[in-house]
């Protein structure tokens, strides 16, 4: 299936920690810029059929454990990053699009591409 | 509006409105042709502290009144006469956005304008003909240490309801709360607003201590089995419950509150063979989801067969009369092995007693999909449960929508109360 580029923004638009939504047919892609990085997805949560990129983007809750394993506090993981669906928080990985708790369930990942100061996703008919 | 996604990170959210919230939930409804038969949703909720200064000028004591207004003007800002507060967030720290967003949606006000156009905002989006409208800080209302404060405020809010709300806007409906620490005002409360427009059933919040057994309240269930007008049961929580403290995560407060606080009363009304004494009164259990059903019917079962002595009134199985009731749906488990949901709906005769429900705006809503995509359900099996149980349970005329719609029944009982009246 020949893939199109999709304008998202100009790059200076989207900075660090921020979300773009675009339209893409029927459908919609979140484009996200985290730790100088982009992603993309398809807006579509896989529960419900929610916005799942219209939600927060959230670091990765993790629990501390002390060596005698008793519990000492949460903490929040700054290297994993979950974009979270507002209707009934779905987390899914930012890096790769799986759904935290059963990583076999996925968004939709797009290829995303920066060039000459403008932000495209490369999305098929 | 601006979130704090971390302990320093912080994302700005656009504002929006239930419709845009819910853009997805219409698009299935199209697809689905959701808008060609009934659906009714046999729960959902409305923030009842935005109408409070509405609702408390039906207050007719005049000194709660006076701590009510205080309270809802230049008081402190936390409301501690009308309401128990309560710790446990459904909101999930934030996750679940539409909570933080729904002050900044704009809506008409006063005179219940409010709640109706973000009820029905989220009605269309889902393809819902009629919705069954429940408070929410009031689930917990049953926990007031002062008892003449849920006698007050639950006929302020039912006089509101009654009054204000219903009459503007025959989509939606309602169960009028009944104070049920306090048998005589609940009794007085059915006689009350029984043939009020739009009412369709009666509503016990469930988080409470108090035995659905007790003899204070059989003239009531007499009165409402004659009356024809369905008895609900609302689920909640109360983390602060001597069992359920015992955990550190609300995760577990809420999975077992919204359980155990219908399953109790189920149990109890099995057991003391209510429906025996009642047979024509119908009792909806709403909010606890499906898989405690087939628990609670195995294990009192299992339980009967040894223990019948205890159970002398029952002349059947306790899961035979479980079959009986009613229940909504939501939240529905979903297992991965959909054999095991489908045992579930044969269990519960999925067909003719349970109701879909959104819990919209609560955090773990369900979509009419929820029901609509279920494989091992026929077509009709999904009209009854998304639609035409409520319609019969409720009695509700749904002509204006449907002119194929056959017209409510009325009971000969019904008949006799509106000549009398």
């Amino acid at each position: 299936m020949p893939e199109k580029e999709i304008w998202v923004a100009e790059a200076s638009e989207l900075n660090e920690g921020e979300r773009k939504i675009v339209p893409f047919g029927d459908t919609e892609i979140g484009v996200y810029r985290r730790k100088g990085k982009l992603y993309a997805y398809q807006n579509l949560c896989a529960h419900q059929g929610g916005p799942a990129c219209e939600g927060l983007l959230m670091p990765k809750v993790e629990e501390v454990i002390g060596a005698d394993k008793t519990y000492q506090q949460m903490r929040f993981n700054y290297e994993e990053w979950h974009i979270v669906c507002p209707w009934h928080a779905w987390e899914y990985d930012l890096a790769t699009g799986e759904f935290v708790v059963n990583r076999a369930i996925r968004l939709k990942k797009y290829e995303v591409v920066e060039k000459d100061g403008r932000i495209y996703v490369l999305a098929g008919d | 509006m601006k979130f704090p996604v971390s302990d320093f990170h912080t994302m700005d959210i656009e504002e929006a409105d239930t419709t845009q919230i819910l853009a997805h939930a219409a698009k299935q409804r199209d697809e689905k042709k959701f808008n060609e038969f009934l659906i009714i949703d046999a729960d959902c909720h409305h923030y009842e502290t935005d109408s409070l200064r509405e609702i408390i000028e039906f207050i007719e004591d005049p000194v709660l009144k006076q701590k009510a207004r205080l309270e809802t003007t230049t008081g402190t800002g936390v409301i501690t006469s009308l309401l128990p507060g309560r710790v446990g967030e459904q909101n999930l720290a934030g996750r679940i956005t539409r909570y933080s967003l729904r002050k900044a949606e704009k809506t008409e006000v006063g005179n219940g304008r409010r709640p109706a156009q973000l009820t029905l905002r989220s009605m269309d989006a889902m393809g819902v003909d009629y919705g069954c409208l429940f408070p929410t800080p009031m689930l917990a209302l049953g926990l007031h240490p002062e008892g003449d404060v849920e006698v007050q405020l639950s006929r302020a809010y039912n006089r509101w309801m009654t009054e204000k709300l219903l009459p503007q806007e025959p989509r939606i409906v309602a169960m009028p709360y009944l104070p049920f620490n306090d048998p005589e005002a609940a009794y007085r409360t059915v006689q009350e607003f029984g043939d009020k427009k739009g009412v369709v059933g009666f509503l016990v919040t469930s988080v409470r201590y108090k035995a659905v057994y007790d003899n204070a309240y059989m003239k009531t269930y007499a009165l409402l089995e004659e009356m024809g007008k369905p008895l609900a049961f609302h689920a909640a929580y109360n983390w602060m419950d001597r069992m359920f403290s015992t955990t550190n995560r609300f995760i577990v407060a809420h999975a077992f509150g919204f359980t155990l606080f219908n399953a109790i009363p189920c149990a109890n009304w099995v057991v003391n063979a209510l429906p025996e004494r009642f047979p024509k009164l119908k009792v909806i259990w709403i909010e606890s989801g499906l898989a405690w059903i087939p628990w609670l019917m195995q294990r009192l079962d299992n339980s009967y067969k040894m223990r019948s002595s205890e159970c002398p009134g029952l002349k059947k199985l306790p899961s035979d009369y479980m079959r009986d009731m009613f229940y909504t749906t939501q939240p529905m488990e979903l297992p991965d092995d959909l054999s095991v949901l489908q045992t579930t709906f044969k269990m519960v005769r999925a067909e003719t007693q349970l109701l879909w429900a959104s819990d919209y705006p609560h955090w773990d809503m369900d979509l009419p999909s929820r029901i609509y995509d279920l494989p091992f359900l026929s077509e009709q099996a999904k009209r009854n449960i998304l639609g035409e149980n409520a319609r019969r349970l409720f009695r509700l005329d749904v002509r204006d929508r449907f002119p194929d719609s056959a017209s409510p029944r009325k009971t000969k009982s019904e008949e006799r109360i509106l000549e009398r009246r």
